[in-house]
């Protein structure tokens, strides 16, 4: 018998069990009508061949193994992030239940948000009546602070006017006049989930800012972007801010809603950017974006109001944060405080450290356009060597800034990059031009699997292992978390290379 | 299915009543009349639960239902591994559902199985203005050059696709015919019906018209024993934890619906001699269609826990002759020592814990034997897209005064969890993290928490153990902080 009661298998080993394996075999010459296994074997390998790369590449309709995500995911993120705030989905409820599964899995944490519920007949008439109810059930229901509107592509390709929706939820007494329902078209055929942020962020801040007089201050917007690590990196942002005694408001802040304590008692809201940070918004100095991508909107949106915007993409590591801290030195008057100089130095003393596990390395990266600009740009310091480097929301500007950065260093000259394209072109470039790792999430591990090159889980989504979120990638300590992550990955895997007894274990160094 | 006897308790009918009222009056007065219908405490002897049900969701009230889509991707063809299932429309839907439902199969992903994969057509601007049949066309012939082992193509609308009047029907038949394969359109558009149950039936309805009598499947002989399994998603291998049994009382299950299932056992399933549905909710229209049209009876098992095993066994040997029924018997005890050496480590932890249960269309009821085995006790039961015959089948398996709600909302569910204070929730991923923050253990009953098989005699050792894990863990007793010990408990029922 496969079970037992005092060692219970589950899955994992159970399967293995000869009573099953005989099974499986059963199955498959009995009533499966299986291809040959030599025919398998023989596409398998034709898959890994040039010729297989070229068809692969020449694809124009078909997508697979994508790594981006919709925009109203971007949303419900991005709402996620104000005091108070509930994220309504205008369209079929079943995208919002998506998003919130999504958002589950990644952060292991609740995600709230909800639906305008729409259904067939809405598809005809409209989903005014949709809106009308939705908005007094949630606002009665979830008592938010703000209730910000998105929407599904049903709801954008019927052509559902938000504004017009709104306005009249409120003539009817849905909610309050004078109750806050920032909006947002979020179309999910336009770009992907960093456009969604980036819509959404805009209409919040549009919403706040629109017809309030600017009096310029002294204080700085900083807007993180959507990112997988905000739980972690935004804590550091705050501490580095507060080390030099910059006062910012950071303009989208989910770093509590997802990492929410178990105290016996479940709350739907819990911190993010308050609404008077928000309007008090208008009056800063400048608004630094932390991602490119996930902002040009809403950077836009600033600078016509008066202020100073700054860009960067995913600041981590040496030389990317210097420029972040200066920049925001240069801003607000405040030097760079001895104390991050001397994480500054720490870091490049790991860096010096670790060397030689990392030269010359090669990598595949792949996630959002910013993280890929990032983490790139560490790697290039660390004298690792990127190879593909690939964005599905990546767009032909992406890819020309990307490719200037890899030009500049010496590191740089084998990189490849790949705009639009998705994990199954990926497979093609590992299996015809392999690197030593690759960084990416979790979508990774399939091309772990068929391609053998491992895979470092640092971007969203992170399905398959638990909390690292938690802790920051964004900053000097970003960089040594990452750097720490690379080498445990490099070291583990030396150790597997060598830890056959008498075999292969001359070099199963204690020391490394 | 008849009731079967385990364990006696009485729930409290006056408690469950006045939570019902409780959460109605946080309604505005037009949503709490239509909330009360789906609220209800069940009573003896009823024909059924007391809820109205498969009802459009309330706007804005954080319904945890999905859409048609996900019920005919996500559940009922996904599975199908040698075909490649198209998310056709914007990226988002076959994103959100890349191998979420732990449809466990045995292939070469991406040579032969393509499971665990996720091809979308990407919908962007111009395939909203100007149609995405050329988009699909071209489609088709690229996953023919790039996946030539693939044994057909599905087409799994997206919102979109209803929207602009494409016509996928016939972009199907045309390349279909070309590549000599079956492509079959599938319009499971996400606004269509009101929960994932809609996509169910839609599901059935295209392997009817799509797939069966459309070629001659490659020869088969059949035999006086060959069964189907319907209805079962082999969900961390449950499949197969209650195909094994079936192989040992003598039967041949010719087909599995459709978890690990392959094209072939599609076409061929109407040779069967009786088919076995699981999941009743998901799939009974293509078995009624099935009896209709071929003959083939049908009948549902439940095979959640030693109890409700046994009473599967022995009433799907009544189907056959004596050698079956024999060997029913020859299962049952076989297994006798592991299950009650399991239900003797377990209960004696689980006995008397009060369980929550809130599922899909078929687990909440399916499911309570098994907790019951364990000595375990259901108070609330409810499902997402449940019909008016899932609430009467329950009736079978409730006791008297057992919560029961239909559709819930984030709200109530939040506060019947935080009155009952149950000793285990079983539900999705989405009340999960909410429940367990309250102190409360939680179990997912969709993914198995990522655990499985939960099916047959081997299924039930992990359930039991994973049930003991979720309620036992020490860190519950670390929730409140020491210096804040003298503060009132939360309020309890």
């Amino acid at each position: 018998m496969p079970q037992s009661a005092d060692q219970i298998k589950d899955h994992v080993s159970l399967f293995k069990e000869p009573e099953y394996q005989e099974m499986f075999a059963r199955k498959r010459e009995q009533f499966e009508c299986p291809h040959p296994p030599e025919r398998v074997a023989e596409v398998e390998e034709w898959m890994k061949s040039w010729d297989y790369r070229e068809k692969n590449l020449s694809r124009e309709a078909l997508t697979v193994n994508p790594a981006k995500a919709c925009q109203p995911l971007g949303a419900v993120f991005c709402a996620a992030g104000f005091e108070g705030m509930l994220s309504f989905i205008h369209g079929s409820q079943g995208c919002t239940a998506y998003f919130r599964s999504h958002l589950s899995r990644h952060f292991k944490e609740p995600s709230s948000a909800v639906s305008s519920n729409m259904t067939e007949d809405a598809a005809v008439f409209g989903g005014l009546n949709n809106m009308l109810d939705g908005l007094q059930n949630a606002h009665k229901l979830y008592k938010p602070k703000a209730i910000a509107v998105g929407t599904t592509c049903m709801a954008e390709v019927i052509g559902d006017d938000l504004q017009a929706f709104i306005a009249k939820a409120k003539q009817q007494g849905s909610v309050p006049e004078d109750f806050d329902v920032p909006y947002a078209h979020t179309p999910s055929f336009i770009g992907s989930h960093v456009t969604g942020y980036d819509n959404m962020l805009e209409g919040i801040l549009k919403h706040y800012w629109e017809g309030a007089a600017r009096e310029p201050g002294e204080t700085l917007n900083i807007v993180p972007g959507f990112d997988g690590f905000c739980v972690g990196n935004i804590r550091e942002l705050k501490r580095m801010l507060g080390l030099m005694g910059v006062e910012a408001t950071i303009m989208c802040d989910p770093s509590d809603v997802y990492d929410m304590p178990s105290d016996g008692t479940f709350t739907m809201y819990s911190g993010g950017t308050p609404i008077e940070a928000v309007k008090g918004g208008i009056n800063a100095k400048a608004t630094i974006s932390l991602q490119e991508y996930c902002s040009k909107k809403s950077l836009t949106l600033a600078e016509s109001s008066g202020q100073e915007v700054a860009a960067f993409n995913y600041p981590l590591g040496v030389a990317a944060t210097d420029e972040f801290l200066m920049k925001v030195s240069a801003l607000t008057g405040k030097p760079v405080p001895a104390q991050l100089e001397l994480e500054r130095g720490r870091l490049i003393d790991a860096m010096t450290d670790s060397m030689a596990y990392v030269h010359g390395k090669t990598f595949t990266v792949f996630g959002d356009p910013d993280f890929c600009i990032g983490v790139t740009r560490f790697l290039l310091e660390l004298g690792a060597e990127p190879v593909h480097i690939l964005s599905s929301n990546g767009s032909k500007a992406w890819a020309k800034k990307m490719k200037a950065i890899v030009a500049a260093s010496p590191y740089g000259k084998r990189a490849q990059v790949w705009p639009g394209n998705d994990l199954w072109h990926l497979r093609s470039f590992l299996h015809t031009e392999p690197t030593d790792l690759m960084i990416g999430s979790s979508y990774g591990k399939y091309l772990e699997r068929d391609c053998g090159v491992p895979l470092i889980r640092l971007s969203f989504p992170i399905f398959d292992r638990h909390h690292h979120h938690r802790f920051p990638i964004f900053g000097y300590q970003g960089g040594l978390q990452m750097l720490v992550r690379i080498l445990d990955k490099v070291f583990d895997g030396l150790d597997a290379q060598t830890n056959i007894a008498g075999e292969n274990d001359m070099s199963f160094d204690l020391t490394r | 299915m008849t009731a079967i006897k385990t364990i006696d308790y009485r729930n409290d009918r006056e408690f469950h009543e006045k939570l019902i009222e409780e959460v109605l009056e946080s309604y505005p007065e037009k949503t709490a009349k239509k909330r009360a219908k789906h609220l209800s405490v069940t009573q003896d002897g009823a024909s059924d639960c007391g809820v109205k049900s498969n009802i459009k969701s309330i706007p804005g009230v954080m319904s945890i239902r999905g859409c048609a889509y996900a019920g005919s991707k996500g559940v009922v063809w996904g599975p199908v591994k040698d075909m490649v299932h198209i998310s056709h429309g914007p990226v988002g839907c076959g994103q959100y559902s890349w191998s979420q439902r732990r449809n466990y199969y045995v292939g070469t992903t991406g040579v032969d199985s393509f499971g665990t994969m996720q091809f979308t057509s990407d919908f962007q601007e111009r395939d909203i203005v100007f149609g995405g049949d050329k988009k699909l066309k071209k489609m088709i012939d690229e996953i023919e050059e790039l996946f030539p082992l693939n044994k057909g193509i599905s087409v799994m609308s997206e919102c979109p696709v209803g929207l602009i009047g494409d016509d996928i029907e016939a972009v199907a038949k045309e390349r279909g015919a070309a590549i000599g394969k079956p492509v079959v359109p599938v319009r499971c558009e996400g606004f269509r019906g009101v929960s994932q149950s809609l996509g169910h039936h839609i599901a059935n309805d295209a392997v009817r018209d799509f797939i069966f009598d459309k070629r001659e499947p490659e020869a088969f002989e059949s035999t006086p024993y060959d069964v189907v399994i319907i209805g079962d998603y082999n969900i961390g291998g449950d499949g197969w934890s209650s195909r094994r049994l079936l192989e040992e009382m003598g039967l041949r299950v010719i087909a599995q619906w459709t978890g690990d299932s392959t094209l072939s056992e599609l076409e061929r399933a109407p040779k069967a001699k009786l088919n076995l549905i699981h999941c009743y909710r998901s799939m009974n229209y293509i078995s009624r269609h099935m009896e209709e049209k071929y003959g083939v009876p049908w009948l549902e098992f439940n095979f959640f826990g030693p109890s409700r095993i046994a009473m599967s066994l022995r009433m799907i040997a009544e189907h056959f002759d004596d050698k079956i029924k024999e060997g029913a018997e020859r299962v049952i005890e076989k297994y006798k020592a592991m299950s009650d050496q399991v239900i003797e480590t377990f209960r004696p932890r689980l006995a008397g814990k009060k369980v929550m249960l809130y599922v899909g269309g078929l687990r909440p009821r399916h499911m309570i034997n098994a907790y019951e085995d364990l000595g375990m006790e259901i108070v609330g039961a409810g499902y997402e897209f449940a019909h008016r015959d899932d609430y009467q089948r329950t009736m079978d398996y409730v006791k008297d005064g057992t919560l029961i709600y239909d559709d819930i909302t984030a709200y109530e569910m939040e506060h019947f969890i935080q009155r009952i204070r149950p000793d285990l929730v079983g539900s999705g991923i989405k009340e999960k993290y909410s429940t367990q923050k309250m102190g409360v253990p939680f179990r997912q009953l969709h993914s198995w928490d990522y655990s499985g098989p939960y099916h047959g005699y081997d299924g039930f050792a992990v359930f039991a153990r994973d049930m003991d894990m979720a309620i036992n863990n020490p860190a519950w007793s670390l929730f409140k902080a020491p210096w804040k010990a003298a503060e009132p408990a939360p309020a309890s029922a």
